[in-house]
């Protein structure tokens, strides 16, 4: 095994080259990664396996001497996830390398077939363990996407707004689950109590479906913003939603719902004291502002 | 013995709870503040639980029961303050307290209970539940 190894060693200029080859027939998204960074990612991996100290096994990946290597393959791979290769893609960089190896051995061991196949099992066993861990690495990378990417999800969808003082409003976009409505509820109270809001407006114009589920956690957000002493009003709801919350049986008769945000920002305004005029005909539909009374 | 001051203005009593609520306090404030309530004749209390961070099936029951005295006693309560965690523990608790008018701060609730009293004196239909305003 020692002896593909020292050949290896002994051709990796040109071995490099070939890997190179074949790795580029196989990727079909150049726009992704440019060939000077994909030749130095390869040489980089090439020196890895090269320089892996002498009593480095093929057949046990797991030993200490390979650990460099699986390290640095699983940040590639890492990077690739990001970057949107897909997973064949990305355990193709690795598995393009038995090739050229193949080609090695068979000019070393011409004459021998039984050592000639030992040793393309051997290089075969360990280039796929290789590109296991690669694709391993891949799947953990899109994972933390993914993770990341819902955080962030929860961090944007639940801003709450001042409508004016007094009146606060939160859209609502997307399905309401547990942990959302969790969110959800703490800053519209956290907001109610900072800005020392009367009034909240709840528009569920971007909520998909409202299912038993979702009635409940808003009922939730509702009561608790009325224990605080704050009106809870929801607006937006769809004509649809209309028909699946009397289907359902979901029982909003305590809960004042209008159907525009409009709609449900005029009523605040209306319980707070204040009325909406417009002071000119001529500027059309333009409304002048709220005076106070 | 600890207890929690009451105090008058005019015709209401003012509650601030400024102290971690157990069990034996929120009884005796419950028979102090009935007993004031007949005792001067009060028509509003105002109980500020701004102070209140730690809440309880218990207490939550306890200001319900109190609310509820005072409305036979002829006196209206508004519970003034809740912070967020006690609004959302009290929900998940499954008590919506439905019979205790709520109001953001102790100017809101003061301005609360005189539109009431003056409602009721000026002796127009009033009904504490579904009046909004």
């Amino acid at each position: 095994m020692a002896n593909v190894l020292d050949v290896v060693r002994r051709n990796q200029e040109s071995l490099l080259q070939e890997w190179l080859e074949g790795i580029k027939g196989g990727i079909r998204r150049r726009d992704l990664i440019d060939d000077r960074e994909l030749k130095s990612q390869a040489a980089e991996v090439l020196t890895m396996i090269c320089d892996a100290p002498g009593e480095a096994a093929l057949d046990n990946l797991n030993s200490p001497p390979w650990q460099p290597l699986k390290d640095l393959l699983a940040s590639l791979s890492t990077t690739r996830a990001v970057q949107g290769f897909t997973p064949s893609e990305t355990a193709m960089f690795i598995l393009s390398l038995k090739g050229p190896i193949f080609g090695l051995a068979l000019k070393l061991h011409k004459n021998d077939v039984d050592l000639l196949f030992s040793e393309i099992t051997a290089v075969d066993d360990f280039i796929d363990k290789l590109a296991l861990h690669t694709t391993d690495s891949y799947i953990h990378g899109r994972d933390q996407v993914i993770v990341r990417q819902q955080e962030e999800m929860l961090e944007l969808s639940t801003p709450v707004v001042t409508l004016w003082d007094g009146i606060v409003a939160l859209p609502l976009i997307g399905t309401l689950d547990s942990a959302r409505t969790q969110i959800v509820m703490e800053s519209l109270l956290q907001a109610i109590v900072q800005t020392n809001s009367r009034f909240a407006i709840i528009d569920i114009t971007g909520v998909p479906t409202v299912d038993t589920l979702v009635a409940q956690h808003l009922l939730k957000t509702i009561t608790a913003a009325r224990l605080m002493g704050a009106e809870c009003i929801i607006s937006g709801i769809r004509p649809q939603i209309a028909q699946t919350i009397v289907h359902l049986g979901i029982n909003l008769e305590d809960v004042i719902t209008k159907a525009k945000l409009s709609d449900a920002f005029r009523l605040a305004l209306e319980r707070s004291g204040r009325s909406v005029t417009r002071n000119s005909k001529s500027n059309g539909p333009v409304l002048s502002g709220a005076r106070e009374q | 013995m600890e207890r929690i001051p009451i105090l008058r203005m005019g015709n209401f009593l003012l509650v601030t709870i400024q102290v971690d609520m157990h069990d034996k306090l929120a009884l005796t404030l419950q028979d102090d503040l009935t007993a004031k309530i007949a005792d001067v004749g009060a028509k509003g209390v105002l109980i500020d639980i701004s102070s209140l961070e730690i809440v309880d099936s218990f207490i939550g029951r306890t200001l319900a029961n109190i609310a509820s005295m005072a409305r036979v006693l002829d006196a209206q309560t508004v519970v003034v303050g809740m912070q967020p965690a006690v609004a959302i523990t009290l929900v998940e608790l499954g008590m919506s307290l439905p019979g205790i008018r709520t109001a953001l701060n102790v100017e809101s609730g003061m301005e609360y209970l005189k539109e009431t009293v003056i409602d009721y004196r000026n002796g127009e239909d009033y009904d504490g539940d579904s009046e909004q305003d």
